[in-house]
């Protein structure tokens, strides 16, 4: 598998142009079609390596999920992003395709509240259950005193 | 004469009292003048103090239970960032805090000082609350480095308690970021002076500030 494989499977199976930049390739694509892009590059550029999955507050443009998997046998690695509509915080969940995703997922919930559609557990993971808030968004307000211990 | 009401006392709660260590804290909790009312010794030296030249006696235990206590001071292990690798090398041979009848133990039922040494988390301050009260009275507090003392560097995180002694009142509070080992036993020896000037009034001071 090499970078120019890879971005002719994403141009042919998602109809997006892919940005190169050395080894890296990056795909953006819109939401809905989040899940089959990670599809494809697992399957057809073989990255089999679940690197780490975040996202990004453009405040009033939305949130935007970005996600990193590699292919460890090849120079290749990719990186997903999708830009949520403003307002909206729902995205398909990668677990079927990588286990290593469900943690990452849980996390981006816990920071940014997004709701990943078909994860098996989607609740907090670092922050107590009764936090509330998304703390990692731009409009979280950071200094407020909340009780009791703040 | 005007014959006064007997002041009412809450019996210092035994072992048998409670079903199990969940009541016996909470019964803890809620008597606020903590252990020191109940002690039996204190009762006696009170009786002997209000004896013609019985006040003698009692300064003079009061300052030889305050050598023992300031001699003895053990720390609770308990360490929760960077600080604590400063605290550990405090409590190793180079600097040896054992010099200063410091034991670092690890159980909070036998421990009269806790170090609040590193960054205090609003998930870890419950925890911390909760080994404070296991301690039994009489104890202290040192508050270690700047994120013990006021948040520090991390005081605007959305996670960051700013200030240990919004949790638990503080006795000595030592600077720095973290605090050398210097630092941390010159406040202990700060601490070891205040605890020879303990007075037993029975009542804690309450944390320092609220909200």
């Amino acid at each position: 598998m090499t970078v120019s494989e890879a971005v002719a499977a994403f141009r042919e199976q998602c109809g997006v142009e892919p940005a190169v930049d050395g080894g890296l390739v990056t795909v953006t694509v819109p939401p809905e079609r989040w899940v089959d892009a990670a599809r494809v590059a697992k399957e057809r550029v073989g990255c089999l390596y679940f690197d780490w999955l975040s996202a990004v507050d453009w405040k009033e443009q939305g949130l935007e999920v970005v996600c990193r998997v590699e292919n460890l046998e090849a120079p290749v690695a990719v990186t997903l992003r999708t830009r949520l509509a403003p307002g909206a915080a729902r995205c398909g969940s990668l677990t079927g395709l990588w286990r290593g995703a469900d943690w990452m997922e849980r996390e981006c919930f816990d920071m940014f509240g997004v709701v990943f559609e078909g994860h098996p557990d989607m609740r907090r993971i670092l922050l107590p259950d009764d936090w509330e808030g998304h703390p990692l968004r731009k409009d979280y307000a950071v200094d407020t005193p909340h009780a009791p211990y703040r | 004469m005007e014959v006064k009401p007997p002041v009412p006392r809450i019996p210092a709660p035994g072992w048998g009292d409670v079903k199990d260590l969940q009541e016996w804290e909470k019964y803890h909790q809620e008597r606020t003048d903590g252990d020191k009312t109940s002690n039996a010794l204190a009762s006696i030296a009170d009786a002997i103090h209000h004896m013609p030249g019985g006040w003698i006696v009692v300064t003079s235990t009061e300052k030889i239970f305050n050598w023992a206590r300031s001699s003895s001071i053990w720390p609770v292990t308990f360490g929760l960032a960077c600080c604590a690798i400063e605290m550990m090398a405090t409590f190793a041979s180079r600097f040896d805090v054992e010099r200063f009848g410091m034991v670092p133990w690890a159980s909070p039922r036998h421990s009269d000082l806790m170090i609040v040494s590193g960054t205090v988390t609003i998930k870890m301050a419950p925890m911390l609350k909760r080994i404070y009260d296991q301690m039994p009275d009489p104890k202290w507090v040192v508050s270690m480095g700047s994120c013990a003392n006021s948040g520090g560097p991390f005081r605007h995180g959305y996670h960051v308690v700013k200030g240990v002694d919004r949790v638990v009142p503080v006795d000595v509070y030592v600077p720095g970021c973290p605090p050398t080992p210097d630092s941390l036993m010159f406040g202990l020896l700060k601490l070891q002076e205040r605890v020879a000037e303990f007075q037993n009034t029975g009542r804690r001071e309450p944390a320092a500030r609220e909200g």
